[in-house]
Protein backbone atom coordinates (compact mmCIF):
# COMPACT_ATOMS: atom_id res chain seq x y z
CA UNK A 1 0.00 0.00 0.00
CA UNK A 2 1.49 3.24 -1.27
CA UNK A 3 0.25 7.01 -0.17
CA UNK A 4 0.19 9.71 -2.79
CA UNK A 5 -1.60 13.08 -4.91
CA UNK A 6 -3.17 12.81 -8.01
CA UNK A 7 -1.97 14.80 -11.34
CA UNK A 8 -5.43 14.61 -13.51
CA UNK A 9 -4.92 14.59 -17.74
CA UNK A 10 -6.82 14.37 -20.34
CA UNK A 11 -6.83 12.28 -23.39
CA UNK A 12 -4.07 11.30 -25.69
CA UNK A 13 -1.30 12.43 -23.62
CA UNK A 14 1.54 11.76 -25.67
CA UNK A 15 4.91 10.74 -25.42
CA UNK A 16 6.43 13.66 -26.94
CA UNK A 17 4.77 15.87 -24.02
CA UNK A 18 5.82 13.13 -21.41
CA UNK A 19 9.23 13.36 -22.52
CA UNK A 20 9.83 15.91 -25.77
CA UNK A 21 11.92 14.89 -28.76
CA UNK A 22 14.60 17.13 -28.41
CA UNK A 23 15.69 15.30 -25.94
CA UNK A 24 15.17 11.66 -27.25
CA UNK A 25 18.73 10.76 -28.80
CA UNK A 26 20.69 11.97 -25.78
CA UNK A 27 21.65 9.93 -23.48
CA UNK A 28 20.84 11.05 -19.99
CA UNK A 29 21.05 9.71 -16.17
CA UNK A 30 17.48 8.84 -14.51
CA UNK A 31 17.49 12.15 -12.51
CA UNK A 32 18.03 14.57 -15.75
CA UNK A 33 15.24 12.78 -17.14
CA UNK A 34 13.20 13.63 -14.41
CA UNK A 35 14.01 17.08 -14.86
CA UNK A 36 12.42 16.75 -18.72
CA UNK A 37 9.24 14.74 -17.07
CA UNK A 38 6.02 16.32 -18.55
CA UNK A 39 7.60 19.53 -20.15
CA UNK A 40 5.66 20.44 -23.04
CA UNK A 41 2.15 19.43 -21.31
CA UNK A 42 2.70 20.82 -17.84
CA UNK A 43 5.77 22.82 -17.37
CA UNK A 44 5.51 23.15 -13.58
CA UNK A 45 5.40 19.24 -13.09
CA UNK A 46 8.70 18.34 -12.65
CA UNK A 47 9.34 20.49 -9.90
CA UNK A 48 6.90 20.03 -7.58
CA UNK A 49 5.94 16.37 -8.44
CA UNK A 50 6.65 14.23 -5.14
CA UNK A 51 7.55 10.33 -4.85
CA UNK A 52 4.62 8.74 -4.84
CA UNK A 53 2.62 10.78 -6.70
CA UNK A 54 0.48 9.48 -9.20
CA UNK A 55 -0.74 10.34 -13.01
CA UNK A 56 -4.31 10.32 -13.31
CA UNK A 57 -5.62 10.59 -17.39
CA UNK A 58 -7.87 9.27 -19.69
CA UNK A 59 -7.92 7.07 -22.91
CA UNK A 60 -4.63 5.98 -24.46
CA UNK A 61 -2.49 7.48 -22.48
CA UNK A 62 1.36 6.72 -24.38
CA UNK A 63 0.55 7.44 -27.76
CA UNK A 64 2.98 7.94 -30.28
CA UNK A 65 6.75 6.98 -30.17
CA UNK A 66 8.42 3.84 -28.73
CA UNK A 67 10.83 6.04 -26.76
CA UNK A 68 11.18 3.78 -23.54
CA UNK A 69 12.46 7.73 -21.36
CA UNK A 70 8.19 8.25 -21.29
CA UNK A 71 8.03 5.49 -19.03
CA UNK A 72 11.72 6.42 -17.64
CA UNK A 73 11.18 9.86 -16.40
CA UNK A 74 8.22 9.63 -14.85
CA UNK A 75 9.78 6.51 -12.45
CA UNK A 76 12.71 8.92 -11.88
CA UNK A 77 10.68 11.84 -10.41
CA UNK A 78 8.71 9.41 -8.36
CA UNK A 79 5.73 8.36 -9.88
CA UNK A 80 4.51 5.63 -8.23
CA UNK A 81 1.95 4.87 -11.02
CA UNK A 82 0.06 5.84 -13.67
CA UNK A 83 -4.17 5.29 -14.01
CA UNK A 84 -5.75 5.93 -17.10
CA UNK A 85 -8.97 4.51 -19.02
CA UNK A 86 -6.41 2.63 -21.50
CA UNK A 87 -2.73 3.18 -22.37
CA UNK A 88 -1.02 2.79 -25.95
CA UNK A 89 0.52 -0.51 -26.60
CA UNK A 90 4.19 0.55 -26.70
CA UNK A 91 3.65 2.75 -23.50
CA UNK A 92 1.94 -0.24 -21.55
CA UNK A 93 4.94 -2.49 -22.50
CA UNK A 94 7.42 0.18 -22.03
CA UNK A 95 6.04 0.59 -18.32
CA UNK A 96 6.06 -2.78 -17.42
CA UNK A 97 9.07 -3.44 -18.97
CA UNK A 98 10.49 -0.60 -16.54
CA UNK A 99 8.66 -1.72 -13.45
CA UNK A 100 6.05 1.45 -13.62
CA UNK A 101 2.71 0.49 -12.88
CA UNK A 102 0.05 1.03 -15.17
CA UNK A 103 -3.18 0.48 -14.05
CA UNK A 104 -6.51 0.53 -15.81
CA UNK A 105 -9.81 2.22 -14.66
CA UNK A 106 -12.43 3.91 -16.04
CA UNK A 107 -14.09 5.19 -13.02
CA UNK A 108 -10.73 6.34 -11.37
CA UNK A 109 -9.86 8.31 -14.04
CA UNK A 110 -13.50 9.70 -13.88
CA UNK A 111 -14.15 10.69 -10.40
CA UNK A 112 -10.40 11.38 -9.40
CA UNK A 113 -9.07 15.15 -9.94
CA UNK A 114 -5.96 17.33 -9.16
CA UNK A 115 -5.00 17.24 -5.78
CA UNK A 116 -6.55 13.99 -4.50
CA UNK A 117 -4.60 12.15 -1.84
CA UNK A 118 -4.91 8.20 -2.85
CA UNK A 119 -3.61 5.07 -1.82
CA UNK A 120 -2.61 2.27 -4.19
CA UNK A 121 -2.88 -1.53 -3.14
CA UNK A 122 -1.33 -3.56 -5.91
CA UNK A 123 -2.02 -6.68 -4.47
CA UNK A 124 -5.36 -6.24 -3.59
CA UNK A 125 -6.21 -4.03 -7.03
CA UNK A 126 -7.48 -1.38 -5.58
CA UNK A 127 -7.29 2.28 -5.64
CA UNK A 128 -8.85 4.47 -2.74
CA UNK A 129 -9.88 7.60 -2.23
CA UNK A 130 -12.02 9.74 -0.10
CA UNK A 131 -14.62 9.68 -3.50
CA UNK A 132 -14.23 5.80 -3.18
CA UNK A 133 -12.19 2.58 -3.36
CA UNK A 134 -11.69 1.79 -7.28
CA UNK A 135 -10.76 -1.52 -8.79
CA UNK A 136 -8.29 -2.05 -11.63
CA UNK A 137 -7.84 -4.50 -14.08
CA UNK A 138 -5.21 -7.75 -13.49
CA UNK A 139 -2.29 -7.36 -15.43
CA UNK A 140 -2.07 -10.34 -17.99
CA UNK A 141 -0.31 -13.48 -16.43
CA UNK A 142 2.21 -13.23 -18.91
CA UNK A 143 3.74 -10.16 -17.23
CA UNK A 144 3.62 -10.95 -13.88
CA UNK A 145 7.04 -13.09 -13.78
CA UNK A 146 8.52 -10.03 -15.75
CA UNK A 147 7.27 -7.13 -12.87
CA UNK A 148 8.26 -9.96 -9.81
CA UNK A 149 11.65 -9.82 -11.22
CA UNK A 150 11.65 -6.12 -11.02
CA UNK A 151 11.71 -5.07 -14.54
CA UNK A 152 12.66 -7.17 -18.04
CA UNK A 153 16.61 -6.44 -17.36
CA UNK A 154 16.38 -8.49 -14.32
CA UNK A 155 13.72 -10.95 -15.76
CA UNK A 156 16.01 -11.68 -18.69
CA UNK A 157 19.23 -11.37 -16.37
CA UNK A 158 18.12 -14.53 -14.68
CA UNK A 159 16.47 -16.20 -17.46
CA UNK A 160 20.10 -16.56 -19.08
CA UNK A 161 22.19 -17.21 -16.09
CA UNK A 162 19.51 -20.49 -15.32
CA UNK A 163 19.97 -21.15 -19.12
CA UNK A 164 23.99 -21.05 -18.60
CA UNK A 165 24.03 -23.28 -15.62
CA UNK B 1 -13.15 -21.25 -38.60
CA UNK B 2 -10.23 -19.65 -40.91
CA UNK B 3 -7.64 -16.82 -39.77
CA UNK B 4 -6.12 -14.19 -40.10
CA UNK B 5 -2.91 -13.40 -41.39
CA UNK B 6 -1.75 -12.53 -37.99
CA UNK B 7 -2.93 -15.61 -36.51
CA UNK B 8 -0.95 -17.71 -39.11
CA UNK B 9 2.14 -15.45 -39.33
CA UNK B 10 2.32 -15.86 -35.57
CA UNK B 11 1.37 -19.45 -35.05
CA UNK B 12 3.20 -21.05 -37.31
CA UNK B 13 6.76 -18.59 -35.75
CA UNK B 14 5.29 -20.13 -32.66
CA UNK B 15 4.70 -23.67 -34.12
CA UNK B 16 1.51 -23.87 -32.61
CA UNK B 17 -2.18 -23.06 -33.55
CA UNK B 18 -2.80 -19.52 -32.43
CA UNK B 19 -5.88 -17.40 -32.13
CA UNK B 20 -6.19 -13.92 -31.35
CA UNK B 21 -6.22 -13.58 -27.44
CA UNK B 22 -3.49 -16.06 -27.02
CA UNK B 23 0.43 -15.14 -25.71
CA UNK B 24 3.03 -16.62 -27.97
CA UNK B 25 6.64 -16.61 -27.38
CA UNK B 26 8.46 -16.48 -30.87
CA UNK B 27 11.71 -16.03 -32.34
CA UNK B 28 11.94 -12.61 -34.26
CA UNK B 29 13.00 -12.74 -38.23
CA UNK B 30 14.15 -9.59 -37.95
CA UNK B 31 15.20 -7.00 -34.76
CA UNK B 32 15.69 -3.09 -36.04
CA UNK B 33 16.68 -0.06 -34.33
CA UNK B 34 17.91 3.06 -35.67
CA UNK B 35 20.20 5.72 -33.25
CA UNK B 36 18.55 4.46 -30.32
CA UNK B 37 20.80 1.26 -30.57
CA UNK B 38 23.57 3.23 -27.96
CA UNK B 39 20.79 3.45 -25.97
CA UNK B 40 20.11 -0.37 -26.44
CA UNK B 41 23.93 -1.68 -26.02
CA UNK B 42 23.84 0.63 -22.91
CA UNK B 43 21.00 -1.85 -21.62
CA UNK B 44 22.18 -4.82 -23.25
CA UNK B 45 25.34 -4.85 -21.20
CA UNK B 46 23.66 -5.05 -17.79
CA UNK B 47 22.69 -8.17 -18.91
CA UNK B 48 25.82 -9.94 -18.14
CA UNK B 49 26.19 -11.89 -21.59
CA UNK B 50 29.06 -10.91 -24.04
CA UNK B 51 27.67 -11.91 -27.28
CA UNK B 52 24.23 -10.98 -29.07
CA UNK B 53 22.65 -14.05 -29.90
CA UNK B 54 21.93 -14.23 -33.34
CA UNK B 55 23.80 -11.42 -35.26
CA UNK B 56 22.14 -12.30 -38.56
CA UNK B 57 18.71 -10.82 -37.47
CA UNK B 58 19.92 -7.33 -36.11
CA UNK B 59 19.50 -4.71 -38.53
CA UNK B 60 20.76 -1.70 -37.25
CA UNK B 61 20.11 1.98 -39.56
CA UNK B 62 21.33 5.18 -38.37
CA UNK B 63 18.32 7.65 -39.84
CA UNK B 64 17.42 9.59 -36.74
CA UNK B 65 20.27 12.48 -36.48
CA UNK B 66 22.27 12.11 -39.86
CA UNK B 67 24.89 13.31 -40.06
CA UNK B 68 25.19 13.66 -36.53
CA UNK B 69 24.26 17.23 -35.18
CA UNK B 70 26.34 17.69 -32.14
CA UNK B 71 29.07 15.35 -30.45
CA UNK B 72 26.69 13.82 -28.33
CA UNK B 73 25.02 12.06 -31.47
CA UNK B 74 28.46 11.66 -32.85
CA UNK B 75 29.47 9.72 -29.71
CA UNK B 76 26.34 7.62 -29.98
CA UNK B 77 27.14 6.78 -33.56
CA UNK B 78 30.67 5.78 -32.67
CA UNK B 79 29.21 3.39 -30.01
CA UNK B 80 26.76 2.12 -32.32
CA UNK B 81 29.90 1.69 -35.13
CA UNK B 82 32.08 -0.07 -32.77
CA UNK B 83 29.77 -2.59 -31.34
CA UNK B 84 28.77 -3.66 -34.95
CA UNK B 85 31.77 -4.51 -35.43
CA UNK B 86 32.89 -6.26 -32.06
CA UNK B 87 29.39 -8.21 -32.47
CA UNK B 88 29.66 -8.88 -36.09
CA UNK B 89 26.44 -7.72 -37.05
CA UNK B 90 26.11 -7.86 -40.63
CA UNK B 91 23.16 -5.75 -41.57
CA UNK B 92 24.33 -2.31 -40.30
CA UNK B 93 23.22 0.80 -42.38
CA UNK B 94 25.41 4.05 -42.29
CA UNK B 95 24.03 8.05 -42.78
CA UNK B 96 23.78 7.47 -46.26
CA UNK B 97 21.08 4.83 -46.80
CA UNK B 98 18.03 6.14 -45.49
CA UNK B 99 15.22 6.13 -43.08
CA UNK B 100 14.93 2.41 -41.72
CA UNK B 101 11.22 1.84 -42.69
CA UNK B 102 12.49 2.68 -46.52
CA UNK B 103 15.46 0.85 -46.05
CA UNK B 104 14.29 -2.39 -45.03
CA UNK B 105 11.89 -3.15 -47.71
CA UNK B 106 14.07 -1.76 -50.18
CA UNK B 107 16.45 -3.84 -49.06
CA UNK B 108 14.12 -7.08 -48.91
CA UNK B 109 14.11 -7.50 -44.95
CA UNK B 110 10.69 -7.10 -44.99
CA UNK B 111 8.98 -10.49 -46.53
CA UNK B 112 5.48 -11.53 -46.50
CA UNK B 113 4.99 -14.09 -43.31
CA UNK B 114 8.11 -12.53 -41.70
CA UNK B 115 7.72 -11.27 -37.51
CA UNK B 116 9.69 -8.34 -37.61
CA UNK B 117 10.42 -6.18 -34.26
CA UNK B 118 11.41 -3.01 -34.06
CA UNK B 119 12.81 -0.40 -31.42
CA UNK B 120 10.58 2.18 -33.47
CA UNK B 121 6.61 2.81 -33.30
CA UNK B 122 6.50 3.31 -36.88
CA UNK B 123 8.17 -0.72 -37.54
CA UNK B 124 4.38 -1.69 -38.59
CA UNK B 125 5.43 -0.18 -41.58
CA UNK B 126 6.76 -3.39 -43.10
CA UNK B 127 2.78 -4.68 -43.14
CA UNK B 128 2.56 -3.39 -46.99
CA UNK B 129 4.25 -6.28 -47.82
CA UNK B 130 2.32 -8.88 -45.44
CA UNK B 131 4.98 -9.10 -42.51
CA UNK B 132 3.54 -9.45 -38.97
CA UNK B 133 5.59 -6.11 -37.75
CA UNK B 134 5.25 -3.91 -34.79
CA UNK B 135 7.22 -1.49 -32.42
CA UNK B 136 8.94 -2.21 -28.77
CA UNK B 137 10.86 -0.62 -26.56
CA UNK B 138 14.57 -0.23 -25.79
CA UNK B 139 14.77 -2.31 -22.90
CA UNK B 140 12.98 -5.53 -24.92
CA UNK B 141 15.08 -5.30 -27.61
CA UNK B 142 18.02 -5.33 -25.91
CA UNK B 143 16.77 -8.74 -24.08
CA UNK B 144 15.73 -9.56 -27.49
CA UNK B 145 19.42 -9.12 -28.85
CA UNK B 146 20.44 -11.26 -26.33
CA UNK B 147 17.48 -13.69 -26.08
CA UNK B 148 16.39 -14.60 -29.89
CA UNK B 149 12.73 -14.38 -28.27
CA UNK B 150 9.70 -12.18 -27.35
CA UNK B 151 6.55 -12.52 -25.89
CA UNK B 152 3.27 -11.25 -28.08
CA UNK B 153 -0.68 -10.98 -27.63
CA UNK B 154 -2.01 -11.96 -30.94
CA UNK B 155 -4.25 -9.53 -31.40
CA UNK B 156 -7.46 -9.30 -32.52
CA UNK B 157 -8.28 -7.35 -36.12
CA UNK B 158 -10.24 -4.78 -37.55
CA UNK B 159 -10.84 -4.80 -41.17
CA UNK B 160 -10.97 -2.05 -43.36
CA UNK B 161 -12.67 -2.77 -46.78
CA UNK B 162 -11.80 -0.12 -49.21
CA UNK B 163 -14.42 0.02 -52.09
CA UNK B 164 -14.32 3.01 -54.90
CA UNK B 165 -11.52 4.88 -56.32
CA UNK B 166 -9.53 8.17 -54.94
CA UNK B 167 -9.87 11.03 -57.23
CA UNK B 168 -6.97 12.97 -58.43
CA UNK B 169 -5.13 15.02 -55.88
CA UNK B 170 -6.30 12.52 -53.31
CA UNK B 171 -3.86 10.10 -51.90
CA UNK B 172 -3.35 7.18 -48.94
CA UNK B 173 -2.28 10.04 -46.76
CA UNK B 174 -5.76 11.44 -47.13
CA UNK B 175 -7.29 8.20 -46.64
CA UNK B 176 -5.51 7.53 -43.65
CA UNK B 177 -6.26 11.07 -42.08
CA UNK B 178 -10.06 10.90 -42.88
CA UNK B 179 -9.84 7.05 -40.89
CA UNK B 180 -8.08 8.60 -37.85
CA UNK B 181 -10.21 11.92 -37.56
CA UNK B 182 -13.60 9.86 -38.18
CA UNK B 183 -12.61 6.96 -35.39
CA UNK B 184 -10.08 8.57 -33.52
CA UNK B 185 -6.13 8.43 -32.32
CA UNK B 186 -7.06 4.74 -30.51
CA UNK B 187 -9.35 3.14 -32.97
CA UNK B 188 -7.29 0.14 -33.05
CA UNK B 189 -5.65 0.31 -29.85
CA UNK B 190 -3.78 -3.09 -29.14
CA UNK B 191 -5.07 -4.56 -32.34
CA UNK B 192 -4.44 -5.57 -36.72
CA UNK B 193 -5.49 -3.37 -38.83
CA UNK B 194 -6.03 -5.61 -42.25
CA UNK B 195 -6.47 -3.13 -45.40
CA UNK B 196 -9.16 -5.10 -47.35
CA UNK B 197 -11.71 -4.84 -50.14
CA UNK B 198 -11.99 -4.41 -53.41
CA UNK B 199 -9.76 -1.64 -53.92
CA UNK B 200 -6.97 -2.69 -51.93
CA UNK B 201 -4.86 -4.33 -54.98
CA UNK B 202 -5.55 -0.83 -56.44
CA UNK B 203 -2.83 0.97 -53.92
CA UNK B 204 0.57 0.95 -54.85
CA UNK B 205 3.54 -0.69 -52.78
CA UNK B 206 4.12 3.01 -51.47
CA UNK B 207 0.47 3.41 -51.00
CA UNK B 208 0.79 0.73 -49.24
CA UNK B 209 4.13 1.49 -46.92
CA UNK B 210 1.72 5.03 -45.92
CA UNK B 211 -1.33 3.34 -45.00
CA UNK B 212 0.92 0.48 -42.40
CA UNK B 213 2.98 3.51 -41.04
CA UNK B 214 -0.04 5.73 -40.33
CA UNK B 215 -1.71 2.83 -38.92
CA UNK B 216 0.84 3.26 -35.94
CA UNK B 217 -1.69 6.41 -35.68
CA UNK B 218 -4.65 4.30 -34.90
CA UNK B 219 -2.91 2.86 -31.95
CA UNK B 220 -2.49 -0.49 -34.28
CA UNK B 221 -0.22 -3.14 -33.23
CA UNK B 222 0.25 -4.26 -37.14
CA UNK B 223 -1.31 -2.90 -39.61
CA UNK B 224 -0.85 -4.78 -43.33
CA UNK B 225 -2.31 -5.45 -46.57
CA UNK B 226 -2.47 -9.04 -47.87
CA UNK B 227 0.69 -9.91 -49.84
CA UNK B 228 -0.76 -9.70 -53.61
CA UNK B 229 0.74 -10.12 -56.86
CA UNK B 230 1.25 -6.34 -56.75
CA UNK B 231 3.67 -7.16 -53.80
CA UNK B 232 4.82 -10.46 -54.96
CA UNK B 233 6.11 -8.43 -58.03
CA UNK B 234 7.45 -5.74 -56.34
CA UNK B 235 9.67 -8.24 -54.39
CA UNK B 236 11.24 -9.86 -56.95
CA UNK B 237 15.23 -9.20 -57.36
CA UNK B 238 14.88 -7.14 -53.84
CA UNK B 239 13.80 -10.39 -51.21
CA UNK B 240 17.16 -11.51 -49.09
CA UNK B 241 15.60 -14.95 -48.07
CA UNK B 242 12.84 -17.44 -48.93
CA UNK B 243 9.30 -16.78 -47.52
CA UNK B 244 6.08 -18.28 -47.65
CA UNK B 245 3.22 -15.51 -48.59
CA UNK B 246 0.12 -16.02 -45.94
CA UNK B 247 -3.22 -14.21 -46.46
CA UNK B 248 -6.26 -13.87 -43.83
CA UNK B 249 -8.74 -16.91 -44.81
CA UNK B 250 -12.55 -15.51 -46.13
CA UNK B 251 -13.64 -17.03 -42.91
CA UNK B 252 -11.43 -15.30 -40.82
CA UNK B 253 -12.87 -14.05 -37.26
CA UNK B 254 -12.78 -9.80 -37.27
CA UNK B 255 -13.47 -8.15 -34.23
CA UNK B 256 -14.68 -5.30 -36.65
CA UNK B 257 -15.15 -4.52 -39.98
CA UNK B 258 -14.98 -0.97 -41.13
CA UNK B 259 -16.55 0.15 -45.00
CA UNK B 260 -14.76 2.83 -46.89
CA UNK B 261 -15.66 4.15 -49.95
CA UNK B 262 -12.84 5.64 -51.64
CA UNK B 263 -15.43 7.72 -54.05
CA UNK B 264 -15.47 11.65 -52.97
CA UNK B 265 -13.12 11.58 -50.72
CA UNK B 266 -11.22 14.75 -50.48
CA UNK B 267 -7.89 16.25 -49.30
CA UNK B 268 -7.50 15.70 -45.53
CA UNK B 269 -5.23 17.94 -42.59
CA UNK B 270 -4.63 16.78 -39.36
CA UNK B 271 -4.84 20.38 -37.07
CA UNK B 272 -2.93 21.22 -34.31
CA UNK B 273 -1.90 19.36 -31.71
CA UNK B 274 -3.20 15.50 -32.31
CA UNK B 275 -3.41 13.17 -35.60
CA UNK B 276 -6.75 12.66 -35.20
CA UNK B 277 -7.75 16.51 -35.00
CA UNK B 278 -8.76 15.80 -38.70
CA UNK B 279 -10.17 18.22 -41.08
CA UNK B 280 -10.79 18.79 -44.94
CA UNK B 281 -8.14 20.93 -46.32
CA UNK B 282 -10.68 23.10 -47.21
CA UNK B 283 -12.19 24.00 -43.94
CA UNK B 284 -8.53 25.73 -42.95
CA UNK B 285 -7.49 26.92 -46.10
CA UNK B 286 -5.80 30.05 -46.14
CA UNK B 287 -4.02 29.79 -42.84
CA UNK B 288 -0.32 31.08 -43.60
CA UNK B 289 2.72 28.77 -43.22
CA UNK B 290 6.27 29.30 -42.60
CA UNK B 291 7.84 25.81 -43.58
CA UNK B 292 6.84 22.89 -45.09
CA UNK B 293 8.62 19.37 -44.82
CA UNK B 294 8.43 16.28 -47.80
CA UNK B 295 9.59 13.41 -46.19
CA UNK B 296 9.56 10.98 -43.92
CA UNK B 297 8.80 7.30 -43.05
CA UNK B 298 5.25 8.64 -44.14
CA UNK B 299 5.50 10.48 -47.27
CA UNK B 300 9.01 10.44 -48.94
CA UNK B 301 9.21 7.63 -51.49
CA UNK B 302 9.34 8.47 -55.33
CA UNK B 303 6.01 8.85 -55.68
CA UNK B 304 5.58 11.19 -52.82
CA UNK B 305 8.25 13.65 -54.58
CA UNK B 306 6.97 13.25 -58.29
CA UNK B 307 3.26 14.42 -57.33
CA UNK B 308 4.83 17.24 -55.27
CA UNK B 309 7.00 18.01 -58.48
CA UNK B 310 3.90 17.62 -60.82
CA UNK B 311 2.85 21.04 -58.91
CA UNK B 312 6.27 22.62 -58.32
CA UNK B 313 7.00 22.46 -61.88
CA UNK B 314 7.34 25.84 -63.41
CA UNK B 315 6.26 27.17 -59.87
CA UNK B 316 8.14 29.16 -57.57
CA UNK B 317 8.09 27.89 -53.56
CA UNK B 318 6.40 31.39 -52.06
CA UNK B 319 9.00 34.11 -50.51
CA UNK B 320 7.69 33.54 -47.10
CA UNK B 321 8.09 29.68 -47.42
CA UNK B 322 10.85 27.23 -46.97
CA UNK B 323 10.20 24.24 -48.00
CA UNK B 324 12.82 20.84 -46.68
CA UNK B 325 12.59 17.84 -48.81
CA UNK B 326 13.93 14.63 -47.67
CA UNK B 327 13.74 11.82 -50.14
CA UNK B 328 13.06 8.70 -47.66
CA UNK B 329 16.26 6.38 -48.77
CA UNK B 330 19.37 6.74 -51.20
CA UNK B 331 17.54 4.55 -53.44
CA UNK B 332 14.67 7.31 -53.43
CA UNK B 333 17.46 9.85 -54.27
CA UNK B 334 18.98 8.70 -56.81
CA UNK B 335 15.73 7.53 -58.81
CA UNK B 336 14.25 11.03 -58.43
CA UNK B 337 17.05 12.39 -59.61
CA UNK B 338 16.92 10.14 -62.66
CA UNK B 339 13.14 10.81 -63.04
CA UNK B 340 13.87 15.03 -62.48
CA UNK B 341 11.67 15.53 -59.63
CA UNK B 342 14.39 16.81 -58.01
CA UNK B 343 15.92 19.31 -60.29
CA UNK B 344 12.02 20.45 -60.32
CA UNK B 345 12.14 20.44 -56.26
CA UNK B 346 15.52 22.40 -56.27
CA UNK B 347 14.30 24.87 -59.52
CA UNK B 348 11.50 26.01 -57.59
CA UNK B 349 13.25 26.78 -54.18
CA UNK B 350 13.16 23.89 -51.98
CA UNK B 351 16.18 22.68 -49.84
CA UNK B 352 17.17 19.13 -50.16
CA UNK B 353 18.82 17.42 -47.38
CA UNK B 354 20.37 14.04 -46.72
CA UNK B 355 17.53 11.01 -46.53
CA UNK B 356 16.57 10.47 -43.11
CA UNK B 357 14.39 11.58 -40.20
CA UNK B 358 15.32 15.10 -40.55
CA UNK B 359 13.64 17.45 -38.37
CA UNK B 360 10.07 15.30 -37.69
CA UNK B 361 11.13 14.73 -34.19
CA UNK B 362 12.27 17.93 -33.29
CA UNK B 363 16.03 17.08 -33.08
CA UNK B 364 18.27 18.95 -35.79
CA UNK B 365 17.47 19.93 -39.36
CA UNK B 366 14.59 22.90 -39.21
CA UNK B 367 12.89 22.90 -36.01
CA UNK B 368 10.24 25.64 -35.54
CA UNK B 369 10.54 28.75 -33.55
CA UNK B 370 7.90 30.14 -31.53
CA UNK B 371 4.31 30.88 -33.30
CA UNK B 372 5.86 29.30 -36.14
CA UNK B 373 3.68 27.09 -38.51
CA UNK B 374 4.95 23.75 -40.36
CA UNK B 375 2.94 22.14 -42.62
CA UNK B 376 3.94 18.73 -42.83
CA UNK B 377 3.88 14.89 -44.75
CA UNK B 378 5.30 13.14 -41.67
CA UNK B 379 2.68 11.23 -39.06
CA UNK B 380 2.44 13.30 -35.93
CA UNK B 381 1.47 16.36 -34.93
CA UNK B 382 2.58 16.73 -31.33
CA UNK B 383 3.09 19.86 -29.25
CA UNK B 384 6.44 20.47 -29.57
CA UNK B 385 7.30 17.77 -31.43
CA UNK B 386 9.26 19.91 -34.04
CA UNK B 387 10.47 22.46 -31.99
CA UNK B 388 8.75 25.46 -29.80
CA UNK B 389 6.18 24.16 -27.62
CA UNK B 390 3.99 27.04 -29.15
CA UNK B 391 4.92 25.98 -32.72
CA UNK B 392 1.90 24.31 -34.80
CA UNK B 393 2.13 20.98 -37.04
CA UNK B 394 -0.32 20.40 -39.64
CA UNK B 395 0.32 16.71 -41.48
CA UNK B 396 -1.12 16.78 -45.19
CA UNK B 397 -0.58 14.85 -48.26
CA UNK B 398 2.78 15.75 -50.54
CA UNK B 399 0.31 16.96 -52.97
CA UNK B 400 -1.13 19.30 -50.47
CA UNK B 401 2.28 20.21 -49.24
CA UNK B 402 3.47 21.31 -52.15
CA UNK B 403 0.34 23.19 -53.17
CA UNK B 404 0.60 25.13 -50.11
CA UNK B 405 4.40 25.95 -50.53
CA UNK B 406 3.26 27.74 -54.04
CA UNK B 407 0.90 29.85 -52.27
CA UNK B 408 2.45 30.38 -49.05
CA UNK B 409 -1.20 29.50 -47.08
CA UNK B 410 -2.76 26.04 -46.74
CA UNK B 411 -4.13 25.10 -49.96
CA UNK B 412 -6.37 22.44 -51.36
CA UNK B 413 -3.90 20.79 -54.11
CA UNK B 414 -6.92 19.77 -56.57
CA UNK B 415 -6.44 23.71 -57.19
CA UNK B 416 -3.26 23.04 -59.44
CA UNK B 417 -4.62 20.48 -61.27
Amino acid sequence: MSHGIVWKYGDNVNTDVIFPGRYTYQIMAPEEMARHAMEDLDPGFAATVKPGDVIVAGKNFGCGSSREQAAACLKAAGVQAVVAKSFARIYFRNAINLGLAVLQSDEAAERLETGDPIDIDLARGEIRSAKGTFHFLPLPASVIGIIEAGGLIEYTKRKLEEEQE
Amino acid sequence: MGKTLTEKVLGRKAGQDVRAGEVVTVSPDYVLSHDNSAAIIKEFRKLGVKKVKAPGKIVIVLDHIVPAADEKYAQNHKSIREFVAEQGIPNFFDINAGICHQVLPEQGFALPGLVIVGSDSHTPSYGALGAFATGIGRTETACTWATDEIWLRVPETMRIDLSGRMAPGVSAKDLSLKLIGDHGAEMANYKAVEFAGPSAHDFSVGARLTMANMSAEMGAKNGYFNPDDKALKWLEGRARQPFVAVSSDPDASYESVLACNLDGLEPQIACPHTVDNVKPVAAVAGKPVNQVLIGTCTNGRLEDLEAAAAIFKGRKVHPSVRVLVIPASWSVYREALKSGALAVLVDAGCVILNSGCGPCLGAHEGLLAEGEVCLSTSNRNFRGRMGHRDSEIYLASPATAAASAVTGKITDPREFS
